[in-house]
């Protein structure tokens, strides 16, 4: 085998690589997994339109974008998460909080009503950042129990949810909830706005490139000298704004502090999330998935609406069905490509 | 000193010790600029170590590093890497789902004017620099679908792109391609000329003889030689690694095998247990054949990756086979399947005992009888007595010290979890005993005592097939010796012919033509 | 001379006082609280109040068991609050025949998810936190679906029984929990099966090539899991006299591996400490049991055990390396 490395002038014998046969299957595997959520988000929405007449009106769409939003905007903050191969359980509580601040807030004005949430929705993200990176303690143990904690916060703010803040009619906050420009709801501009940011942040920025290697090859990233435990702190820190964010858009939609939301909207968010194509396991994903993914779940949650006669519970069963298939497929994926690595080599000194 | 053959990387008496074992005692190390030096030394030698200490992963605990002509100190490896050293290591340390180009240029990324990455610029940049190294693929790719040795190109091209002064290649070429194989030594002619000093670990002789101008050779943690590569015929290399003097003969035996075993093995017309025909598996075996009598100890001698591990894996089960057939008294053992294996009367003895052997947090009792758990329960409840039994009759024979059989695992020392070890497939009773390396790092004491053991036991019937890179226990222990080569067999030697002078000859084995 | 002998002698001290506080610590937690709340709480040392601790111990209790199992072979499983939801939706469709059809209903469910869940990560090769995920995010989904959203009061006494009554002056769920635990003890202990466990999860690696059936033990321990999920749902159901499965076993999953982690079993795997389990729970116990007699709000006590969860994982996590 080594004969012919003996002289540089030989003839090498360049044999055609295997995997030739089955690429033509890997190929669409993995475009089964990229684009699979929007295939069938665009079927979706086909089978919708001819089924139920009353799907394509102006109204409903208006209105299934508006509901996307919210959600959409805590996805964003869970996919850079999820990137970097960790997880954040305590969205939904932290989402909640955020409504409650805002609401409470708003007694001070927009910058109030902003601030507020922002800040402490931030902070308890940061938390969270500095326990996962520099504890080493389980992303999973530690977001469950900040989930609790901001909870907690949440009903000593309302008095045990006995009290919610109501934000005053004329107030200049309520604009970004109910506003609409076009007829298309101020969210949902506020969303898009976010995402394309989010999107180029991702994708354009060596943050976003730090995001990705963390997520992929930590070890590798941390011997080519990127800040893994600071992006990390950060990309916890972000999603923990971003859900306070979305409870403040959500109250000045609600034009109040409802205590008794996101209950399970951290799962909501995850589903997209992997949906649209992104790797629990982390080092791949996409914004744009993360749009799909948010639509898609909309989109069945309408037609289940549509049907009437549907359990809405119908929705989480779905999800799962989805999370459990996209799961699988990216772990065939994942499976084929480590088998063209080498065999591990053990460390010979 | 001519200006060319300024030192631009060096260690001065360096040394390094873990937890009681010199790693590296007082080894002096020199690179010129614009030279192809070779490191070589088998396992344990210290060239890990060397290169982790020259790359800021580890400092010294005495000595010093100079670099461009000043005492240079790194405390992380990416002060080295910013002052100029590059390392590729021989697992691709990038990230396989990132593109190509962004692989190349992960934290040093081109920007455009508004700050944000610039993806045409970063695009082109990655397509120009890697074409040098013979690639053409899409650099828009996930790095992880490129081959392997096309990874390895792209690490390359990396380390070489941060205006490296020193490029160390940690076995750059154990999963190239003959053709990518080719591209690196272009690659290295390159650099040469641009005056980038490069550090070539690697065990293979062929692509150190053409493509090395010095070596160095260390062992046991300590520098052996350095000097140019070329007036120093094969042989003697091979020697210093191994630490054999050609046509030195140890006079007294030093391991516990009984004297002259080699030569009393009287079972040659027997039947052999193990027939391993023509295995095959990736590039790591070519072909490699060997058979074992009951009673008879079968060595397998070779460099580092001459595939001695991967063939005894293979026989176990461990390691996927791509073709060849194992049998076992007479009957195929499917390829593959550990427990298939270990039903046919296998064992091994891995050989990171570590990582493969023993469970630390269990007891001494617990991972003596792991393997034979189904055999000494009722009803699928563990049968203390049955286990007291043996687990004591083996911690007598084998003499394994311990305060008990209730103590840790992870307490004891190196040769009695060794000893514990081979307890545990002793416990399985098989017909077939492979042993990976049974006395590394173990005290001189342990080692005469497992050697001892495996005479024993071979008298007792059973059948041996012993990987080791420790050339005395094989000479000894061995009544065969098979000798391995990049993953095939090169030579057989068998009763008189089982000399250190002729395992040594068989390994530096050469074609007609190259020295 | 000595100043080196001192030092080295606290560093010793420092890490065995650390690893005795993985093992034991949870026990002088438990201690602790006991006695502050005999010095500080009314009516805390009153016969009716202990079997009230006990009682509501009891299912968090049962899932740690099954949990431990689990963490052992270096696993986990987030769904199990969903799996009780899914028995406590079963119980009132199949309490119609008997109780006894119900209950083996529900626990069949359970042993469903579980052989499901120990399928994709033994057989699959799925991360046991993503393949786990998707009965969290759809089984209690599942579970709202098939009571169509709906809370269900029961009113069958035999069941009710089950969350109620006693048997040998002992509360049946109690009784349940703790013949569990002495069944779990000895399956670890004393099986092939536990021994197994337990050896996967020290080195899976080493499991593998001593020729360990490990695919079928990840198998077992997750379905296991899954039935002992079911049976909490069940004592849940029966002690709420309702079928609840949008509440019930809410964060339980938080609930059980924290009770885990701090009775001394590493998340890392390799040892099961089924007696620290049963302590953790009660702690877990104890702790929001302490917060509410002192009359601290839902509020303060949510924020507080929150950060007692935090500071005893951390506390408990393996410091040295495998």
């Amino acid at each position: 085998m080594t004969s012919s490395t003996k002289s540089r002038e030989s003839t090498v014998d360049v044999t055609a690589p295997p995997r030739r046969s089955t690429a033509s299957r890997q190929l669409f595997a993995t475009v089964l997994q990229r684009q699979g959520a929007a295939i069938v988000l665009v079927l979706m929405v086909a089978v919708a339109w001819l089924s139920f007449p009353n799907f394509g009106t102006v109204d409903n769409l208006r209105d299934l974008l508006l509901q996307s939003s919210f959600l959409a905007i805590i996805a964003l903050g869970m996919t850079f998460v999820i990137i970097t191969g960790g997880i954040d359980l305590s969205v939904g509580s932290v989402y909640a909080l955020g409504g409650v601040l805002a609401a409470y807030g708003s007694q001070w004005g927009l910058v109030g009503a902003l601030l507020l949430p922002l800040v402490a929705c931030g902070l308890i993200g940061l938390v969270n950042g500095v326990l996962v990176a520099r504890t080493g303690m389980a992303p999973f143990i530690v977001t469950l129990a900040t989930l609790l904690f901001a909870r907690g916060l949440l009903l000593a703010i309302s008095h045990e949810g006995a009290t919610t803040y109501k934000i005053a009619p004329d107030a200049a906050f309520l604009v970004l909830g109910r506003g609409t420009l076009l007829g298309v709801g101020y969210p949902v501009y506020i969303a898009a706005a976010l995402f394309v940011v989010g999107g180029v942040v991702l994708r354009r920025t060596a943050f976003g490139n730090s995001v990705f290697a963390t997520g992929g090859a930590e070890n590798s990233a941390l011997l080519m000298g990127l800040p893994v435990v600071r992006t990390k702190i950060t990309v916890y820190t972000l999603s923990g704004a971003l859900a306070g964010f979305a409870g403040a858009l959500t109250a000045a939609y609600l034009e109040s502090g409802v205590t008794v939301i996101g209950v399970g909207t951290e799962l909501d968010a995850i589903s997209v999330v992997v949906i649209g194509g992104t790797l629990l396991t982390g080092g791949a994903g996409s914004i744009l998935g993360t749009v799909v993914g948010v639509l898609l779940r909309d989109v069945i949650q309408n037609i289940i609406n549509q049907v009437g006669s549907l359990d809405s519970n119908y929705q989480a069963v779905v999800s799962g069905g989805f999370l459990l298939a996209v799961v699988v497929v990216q772990r065939s994926l994942a499976g084929n490509r480590v088998r063209r690595g080498r065999p591990r080599l053990r460390e010979h000194s | 000193m001519p200006a060319e053959h300024q030192p631009v990387l060096e260690a001065l008496g360096v040394s390094k010790q873990f937890a009681g074992v010199k790693a590296l005692d007082e080894v002096t190390f020199s690179l010129r600029a614009g030279e192809v030096h070779a490191l070589v030394g088998e396992n344990g030698a210290g060239k890990s170590t060397l290169i982790k200490v020259l790359t800021g992963v580890y400092q010294p605990d005495a000595g010093a590093l100079r670099y461009r002509g000043a005492p240079a100190v790194f405390h992380r490896p990416t002060q080295a890497q910013q002052a100029g050293i590059s390392t590729i290591y021989q697992e691709v340390n990038l990230v396989p789902l990132m593109s190509v180009a962004a692989n190349v240029f992960l934290g040093r990324e081109p920007r455009n004017r508004l700050g944000l990455v610039d993806t045409a610029r970063l695009t082109a940049m990655a397509t120009e620099l890697l074409a040098d190294y013979g690639i053409d693929e899409d650099v828009r790719r996930p790095l992880g679908e490129l081959a392997v040795g096309a990874q390895q190109m792209v690490a390359l091209a990396r380390a070489v792109s941060t205006d490296a002064q020193v490029v160390i290649m940690d076995e750059p070429t154990s999963s190239l391609e003959p053709r990518e194989v080719q591209t690196l030594f272009g690659v290295i002619d390159t650099l040469q000329r641009k005056g980038i000093a490069i550090v070539y670990v690697s065990h293979r002789m062929d692509e150190l003889y053409l493509t090395c101008d010095r070596v160095t050779v260390l062992r046991d943690g300590r520098l052996v030689h350095t000097g140019p590569l070329a007036e120093l015929p094969r042989i003697e290399l091979v020697s210093m690694m191994l630490g054999r003097e050609v046509g030195d003969i140890r006079a007294h035996g030093a391991t516990g095998f009984a004297a002259e075993h080699g030569r009393n093995f009287a079972g040659h017309e027997r039947e052999p247990l193990l027939r391993a025909e023509n295995l095959v598996s990736g590039r790591r075996l070519a072909g490699v054949s060997v058979d074992v009598r009951p009673g008879e100890v079968v060595g397998l001698a070779g460099l580092l990756g001459s595939g001695r591990s991967e063939t005894v894996r293979a026989i176990l089960g461990d390691l996927p086979l791509d073709g060849g057939t194992i049998t076992v008294a007479g009957n195929v053992v499917p390829s593959g399947s550990v427990p298939a294996a270990m039903r046919a009367g296998i064992s091994m003895l891995a050989e990171d005992r570590k990582a493969d052997g023993i469970i630390p947090n269990l007891s001494v009792r617990e991972n003596i009888v792991l393997a034979a758990l189904p055999r000494l329960s009722r009803f699928g409840l563990v049968s203390r007595a049955r286990q007291d039994r043996i687990v004591r009759t083996f911690m007598d024979r084998l003499r394994i010290k311990a305060a008990g059989p209730d103590q840790k695992v992870g307490e004891l020392s190196g040769g009695n979890q060794q000893k514990v070890l081979l307890a545990r497939w002793l416990c399985a009773q098989p017909k077939l005993l492979l042993l990976d390396e049974p006395t590394r790092g173990i005290d001189v004491g342990a080692k005469a005592e497992v050697q001892a053991l495996i005479d024993e036991l071979a008298a007792e019937g059973l059948a041996v097939l012993l990987v080791s890179s420790d050339m005395e226990e094989l000479i000894d222990g061995a009544d065969r010796l098979v000798v391995l080569r990049d993953g095939v067999a090169v030579g057989e030697l068998a009763g008189d012919q089982v000399t250190e002078d002729n395992v040594l000859a068989a390994i530096a084995s050469v074609d007609e033509g190259s020295r | 001379m000595a100043g080196v002998t001192v030092a080295t002698r606290l560093t010793v001290d420092r890490a065995r006082v650390a690893a005795w506080s993985q093992d034991y610590g949870v026990y002088a937690a438990v201690g602790v609280l006991l006695v502050f709340n005999v010095a500080f709480t009314a009516n805390f040392l009153s016969v009716a109040n202990f079997r009230t601790q006990l009682v509501e111990a009891a299912p968090v209790c049962i899932v740690a068991l099954g949990m431990a199992l689990v963490i052992g072979t270096e696993g986990v499983d987030l769904s199990v609050g969903a799996v009780m939801a899914l028995s406590a939706a079963l119980v009132p469709l199949y309490l119609g025949y008997d109780t006894m059809t119900a209950v083996v209903v529900a626990l069949a469910a359970g042993l469903a998810c579980g052989l499901f869940n120990g399928f994709l990560v033994a057989y699959l090769g799925i991360q046991p936190i993503v393949a786990t995920l998707a009965l969290l995010v759809g089984g209690r989904g599942l579970a709202l679906v098939i009571a169509h959203g709906q809370l269900v009061q029961l009113y069958n006494p035999t069941f009710l029984s089950l969350g109620t009554g006693d048997l040998l002056g002992i509360p049946i769920s109690v009784l349940v929990a703790a013949v569990l635990a002495v069944a779990a003890g000895l399956l670890v202990q004393r099986t092939t099966f536990g021994r197994r466990i337990v050896a996967i999860g020290g080195n899976r690696a080493a499991s593998r090539l001593a020729g360990l059936p490990v695919r079928r033990v990840l198998v077992g321990v997750y379905a296991i899991c899954g039935v002992l999920a079911g049976v909490a749902g069940v004592l849940a159901t029966a002690r709420l006299s309702a079928s609840d499965p949008a509440n019930v076993g809410l964060l339980m999953e938080l609930s059980a591996i924290t009770a885990v982690v701090v009775g001394g079993t590493p998340l890392t795997g390799g040892r099961i400490r089924v007696l620290g389990t049963v302590m953790g729970a009660l702690l877990m116990q104890l702790v929001r049991a302490t917060l509410i007699k002192h009359n601290l709000p839902d509020s303060t006590a949510q924020m507080v055990q929150a950060a007692i969860i935090v500071a005893a994982v951390y506390a408990a996590r393996e410091r040295s390396s495998r």
